[in-house]
């Protein structure tokens, strides 16, 4: 940090001062020769400087420049330029990335009376931020804020899908929106030049860079910038067969008369459960649902219920083999695959699915007195499983593997009487009958043990090892029995739960809990005596 | 070869008498060695000096038609060992290496060298990779100079003076009869500036004309009853002979005023203390300044008269000395009180004693010796002692993540640890001995794996303590195929099978010295116009006395990587189990292959890209997989659904098709949501047809199931 040193800026006023803030492979060294390229061609004394190496490897990297122009009075005198950035005197700072621009204000090389900040507003998530079991990414509202009142202008944009439309790299954008903030004493020109002697890719660079230009000088985003969700959205809200549309017109009517929030919820619950099974789930859905709605508290503003129409629709809709063969085998999916690839007309697409089933997938698909049978026989469940257990990669652009997929898909129907389901419904069950029965007494408690559905996602042992965490966390109601602090520490269980995979920060939060309901009851027996 | 071509930077070297060089530190070193009539190169590739190494190897015409020898060392105790040529021949030559870690592996040549001391100049260029974004232990070269009696030369770090530190390092290594140490931090070697460039010259005697005529000295060679007198001669001939070209030359610098203070500092500390001066008001931008300032280039030996002369007089000085221990101010604090001086000697303490000087650090102790010794030199403004620091905004600390590097998109390396990870997963924790390389990032997370790292190749010998009948466990040791031939055969392997080591060893195999550019080595598998390459690792093991040998040509296959592991782990097989685990770098694959398969293309032939993707509905989003990936491309993304609370897995349009994901999801069984799209460019008749046919029986299948039940419209991506 800058230790706060006074310091008389005046006599190295005509320098500037410039930091480049990247990722590692974003392309902040072309970034930087093109600078130090531009400043030279302006007949300018220029500076640029690297820690090159091994951060280069998706690290975090910083490039820096100084430059100033030459005074023709003292031809023969070289300027001293510092070899890098110092807090509190830095004027232009770029960041590639928006937790650069953060790390850029954290190292004190942003400052509000000087310093222009030109940062990307997309973000390419660290590692740490992508291993959470539930939500790492870090917070952009705090990032943006942060960047805005630490510098004296704030230029950001999502310099990323700029060059990506125009089929180029970010240094493009950058270099674009360095032009157009008009940091920097050079003509538009002078930077294109710089571009176009770069010789390969210089037409896809140009045009990046003009796009950049334009919104860094304060034009509004074209058309095409917003990402057009809404009109993607609205285009087909639900279609099908004259009597499955009435169907679902009915009881889409049925969710009309519940209170607004839990509306909100259970219009996309009950699309979700429909979607998975048909009208008459959804049916079941809405029942529970109603049963749900007619015994909450208005003056809690019916946060259970709307727990309950998220969480219900979620626990309804289970993954099982049936379900990703039907996701899979939709023709929309082939439509998303062809759009993510960028498909071009004469281009041919085949698509390989990995599969790895294993026994326990399979008899959840059997109906549930035969799989029950089986599985209560280890070994015959063992011997099944050498036939079942290994990765499978299905072709889904042959007839064959997408006509496979597509008969698993068709089990659809038959899924009332399979062993997961049965096993999914009573778990289910167990589960909002818990939830419910705490909420008469505690009615935060109530929504605490719903919102735990959470934990229990994924397939095979990730599936597994969510449900012992949600037994686990649920496991703990005993010992909370009474307190009025039950919910709280409910929700900083299933919190902790979601913190890491191997369930570390779980096994500490739990034995916090039992440390101190042990301790209450040791204070009780005493008392007793 | 290497990441990178340098055509355009072999270009430069061509130029002549009187033309602007302009470009990085470090290739201005590598025309200056040319300038210089260099005879034979030598050098072991590593941050920051590895561009020198790169340039030269593209540089064979220039090379061939100076009559100078280029040799892409085999280690830094190779390199430095080829100084031996400057011993009795009048060749001038320059090995270049990573500091301190090169240093370290090239100590004995340095030592032997140093004690025969040479004929010809012997220049050894270290960059020292000390500071932000080091990846190597924190210590200095400066030691080495001493132990060894080597000179080193420390210039201020702008070109000019970078380009005539070489000049003089080799007239002073002749001049003395001892090899010179030229230090350039990293900075200084990836600065971009200009200098004048003059003709390169050739050698006055080549590599070729000595071998035609041989000579011999056993004087100069380390042996009783020479040795003895080598030393002798390094403090009574070769150390005073040195002193007197340095003074002569002025090869230190004294710039600044009368004042009552002064600043002693090794050269590649002037940017930053002129800065600092700038910021306090006394010097102008082109560093004029009143303070007194003695500059040395050359850090050791010290001349004592020149130091004693700046200090008499002053009040206080000031040594500006980058690392710890503090030799400079130790040896200077020893000759102010032999010759009784009165000065005030400052330097650590005001300054801190370990880690990078950086502008900050500079600005607060300049400022705070000034206002000490020297208020009335300050503006005004400028006397107030420093205000608090401003407080590290906790919220955005928090925020801002940590951004360590680690593998590349596509890394063959990945899936080995997640291999790994799953063996562990499966068998238990082992201990996991790490070595030096783009492997080195198994100790971040996702993977996490790896207790030590011992040095470069050292990666098994660092396991050879953990041999012992009574444990029911193996070690499990790394060692990438740079570390294997620096190194690594002979002090890892070698030593596993004589000391019948029963630990499993998996060589890394990526066909490069990966992480420092991507040069070829003795098993890449590249043609190489000049160098031997496509000598198996697997035959070295077996020639080395290895029984039991594996050897995986694709790494990505997860399960078959895991299941190698876990034999190597319970095979009854006594003595080292080595695995060879071989796939192409991912970022010089692409850098090969991409030009290629773009003409390919271009050209109507049958190519297929593979990119892998992730279906988002099917995706539960609890991220097991980025846990056994830590891949780039592969991240997540939060869905524009109210039912959903957590971010799914998303690949982006970086994703090169590797595979690691698919395979992981697979092996680890984990999920079904990673599916491989290959787009195939001009795919054949045959193909267009059977595609025809099965589009369209699919498409009949997806709409009459379609026109049976209701179709909900997608949530936006």
């Amino acid at each position: 940090m800058k230790s706060g040193s006074p310091e008389r800026p005046e006599l190295v006023a005509g320098i500037i001062k410039l930091a480049i803030l990247a990722v590692g492979g974003q392309g902040g060294g072309v970034l930087t020769t093109w600078i130090t390229d531009l400043a030279q061609r302006s007949g300018w004394h220029v500076q640029s400087t690297s820690v090159a190496g091994v951060a280069q490897r998706t690290g975090a990297t910083i490039y820096y420049v100084e430059m100033m122009p030459k005074d023709e009075s003292q031809p023969e005198a070289r300027p001293v330029f510092a070899l890098s950035p110092a807090p509190g005197d830095v004027d232009i700072v770029i960041a590639a990335e928006l937790a650069e621009a953060g790390r850029a204000v954290l190292r004190g090389f942003v400052s509000p009376e000087r310093t222009a900040l030109i940062a990307s507003s997309h973000r390419m998530l660290a590692v740490s931020e992508k291993i959470v079991p539930g939500d790492g990414q870090a917070d952009e509202s705090i990032l943006l804020q942060r960047a805005a009142d630490a510098s004296r202008r704030f230029i950001h944009f999502d310099m990323e899908q700029i060059a990506q439309e125009a089929d180029t790299v970010i240094s493009s954008s950058l270099f674009g929106a360095l032009a157009g903030s008009g940091e920097l004493p050079f003509p538009r020109a002078a930077f294109e030049e710089t571009v176009r002697s770069g010789g390969r890719g210089a037409e896809a660079s140009l045009a990046a860079f003009a796009r950049a230009f334009d919104r860094a000088a304060g034009a509004p985003p074209a058309a095409g910038d917003a990402k057009e969700k809404t009109s993607f959205r609205k285009a087909a809200a639900v279609r099908g067969p004259q009597w499955l549309q009435k169907e679902w017109e009915n009881l889409l009517g049925r969710t009309e008369p519940l209170p607004q929030p839990v509306r909100a919820m259970a219009v996309p619950g009950l699309k979700k459960v429909v979607d998975f099974l048909d009208c008459a789930y959804g049916a079941e859905y809405m029942a529970a649902l109603e049963e749900v709605v007619a015994s909450d508290r208005q003056d809690k503003g019916y946060a259970f219920s709307r727990e309950a129409a998220k969480y219900l629709a979620n626990a309804m809709v289970y993954d099982d083999i049936i379900r990703v063969a039907d996701l899979k085998t939709r023709s929309s999916r082939a439509e998303r695959v062809r759009q993510d690839v960028q498909l071009h007309g004469d281009q041919m697409l085949l698509t390989t699915e990995y599969f790895h089933p294993r026994m326990q997938e399979i008899i959840g698909l059997l109906p549930a007195g035969l799989g029950a049978g089986i599985e209560a026989r280890p070994k015959l469940m063992d011997r099944l499983d050498n036939f079942v257990d290994r990765g499978r990669r299905i072709r889904t652009d042959s007839i064959y593997g997408f006509g496979m997929l597509w008969i698993i898909a068709g089990l659809r129907r038959f899924r009332r009487s399979l062993l997961r389901h049965k096993v999914e419904a009573e778990h289910r069950k167990r589960w909002l009958d818990l939830a419910r029965s705490k909420c008469a007494d505690d009615y935060e408690l109530g929504v605490e043990v719903l919102k735990c559905r959470r934990l229990i996602k994924g397939y095979s042992d990730t599936h597994a090892r969510g449900n012992s965490k949600f037994d686990r966390v649920l496991g703990c109601l005993p010992l909370l029995e009474g307190r009025n602090d039950a919910a709280d520490w409910i929700r900083r269980l299933r919190e902790a739960a979601l913190a890491d995979a191997d369930g570390v920060a779980l096994d500490g939060a739990i034995r916090t809990v039992q440390s101190f309901t042990e301790a209450a009851e040791s204070t009780a027996n005493f008392s007793g005596v | 070869m290497a990441e990178r071509s340098f055509v355009r930077e072999v270009q430069k070297l061509r130029l002549g008498e009187g033309e602007e060089f302009s470009g990085e530190g470090i290739l201005a070193i590598t025309k200056a060695l040319l300038q210089c009539g260099v005879g034979y190169v030598g050098g072991y590739q590593g941050a920051p000096i590895s561009h020198l190494m790169d340039v030269l190897a593209d540089a064979q015409e220039i090379l061939g038609e100076l009559g100078v020898h280029f040799e892409a060392s085999a280690s830094e105790a190779t390199a430095t060992a080829m100084l031996a040529a400057s011993v009795h021949y009048p060749i001038r030559g320059a090995a270049t290496f990573k500091s301190t870690v090169g240093t370290n592996v090239a100590s004995d040549a340095l030592a032997n060298l140093a004690s025969g001391g040479v004929t010809g100049g012997a220049l050894i260029i270290v960059g020292e990779d000390y500071g932000e974004g080091s990846s190597i232990m924190q210590e200095r070269s400066h030691a080495f100079a001493m132990k060894s009696q080597v000179w080193l030369l420390d210039p201020r770090p702008n070109l000019p003076s970078i380009v005539s530190a070489v000049e003089h390092g080799f007239e002073l290594s002749e001049a003395s009869n001892t090899p010179v140490m030229l230090q350039v931090r990293i900075r200084s070697c990836h600065v971009h500036g200009t200098f004048i460039a003059k003709n390169n010259r050739r050698p006055s005697m080549t590599v070729a004309e000595a071998l035609e005529n041989p000579r011999r000295d056993t004087g100069r060679i380390v042996l009783p009853p020479a040795s003895f007198m080598h030393e002798r001669e390094k403090v009574e001939k070769r150390l005073p002979a040195a002193i007197e070209y340095i003074r002569k030359n002025r090869l230190n610098e004294v710039f600044g005023g009368q004042g009552p203070v002064g600043i002693i500092m090794q050269g590649g500390m002037y940017n930053g203390i002129v800065r600092a001066l700038q910021r306090l008001g006394l010097a102008d931008v082109y560093g004029r300044t009143e303070v007194p300032l003695y500059v040395l280039n050359v850090t050791y030996p010290l001349v004592e008269d020149e130091l004693l002369e700046f200090c008499a007089g002053k009040e206080a000085v000031l040594v500006v000395e980058e690392g710890q221990p503090h030799y400079i101010e130790q040896a200077l604090g020893s000759m102010l009180y032999k010759a009784g001086a009165s000065v005030r000697l400052e330097g650590k303490g005001i300054l801190p004693m370990a880690g990078e000087y950086t502008g900050d650090v500079m600005l607060s102790g300049v400022g705070n010796f000034l206002r000490q010794y020297a208020d009335e030199m300050l503006p005004p403004e400028i006397r107030a002692p420093n205000m608090p620091a401003r407080p590290v905004d906790q919220d955005l600390a928090k925020t801002v993540p940590m951004r360590p590097p680690g593998f590349c998109v596509g890394c063959p390396e990945r899936p080995i640890f997640a291999a790994t990870k799953l063996v562990e997963q499966e068998l238990g924790k082992h201990h996991i001995a790490s070595d030096i390389g783009c492997h080195l990032f198994s100790i971040m997370p996702p993977f996490e794996l790896g207790a030590t790292t011992m040095g470069y190749g050292l990666g098994p010998a660092s396991a050879s303590a953990f041999n012992s009948p009574d444990a029911k466990r193996r070690s499990i040791s790394f060692v990438g195929d740079g570390g294997f031939w620096h190194n690594g055969l002979t002090s890892s392997i070698g030593n596993a099978v004589f000391n019948k080591n029963d630990g499993v060893i998996v060589v890394v195999d990526n066909y490069y010295a990966a992480a420092t550019g991507g040069q070829d080595i003795l098993s890449s598998r590249a043609e190489n116009p000049t160098k031997a390459t496509k000598h198996p690792i697997t035959e070295a093991l077996k020639g080395m006395g290895v029984k039991w040998v594996r050897h995986l040509e694709r790494t990505y296959d997860v399960g078959k990587m895991r299941d190698t592991l876990k034999e190597a782990l319970t095979t009854n097989e006594t003595g080292p189990k080595v695995i060879v685990a071989s796939s192409e770098c991912m970022l010089n694959r692409q850098r090969r292959e991409r030009p290629l398969l773009r003409k390919a293309v271009a050209e109507g032939k049958r190519v297929v890209r593979t990119k892998f993707g992730v279906d988002e509905d099917v995706c539960t989003g609890d991220h097991a997989c980025m846990r056994l990936s830590g891949c780039p491309s592969l991240t997540v993304k939060h869905l524009d659904d109210p039912l959903r609370d957590d971010p799914v897995a998303f690949i982006d349009q970086n994703c090169v098709g590797c595979g690691n994901c698919g395979e992981v999801a697979d092996a680890a069984v984990l999920c079904p949501s990673f599916y491989q799209a290959d787009v195939v460019n001009n795919p054949t008749r045959w193909e267009r047809f059977r595609a025809n046919v099965s589009r369209r029986v699919i498409g009949w299948l997806q709409a009459r199931r379609e026109s049976r039940r209701l179709i909900f419209a997608e949530a936006a991506p």
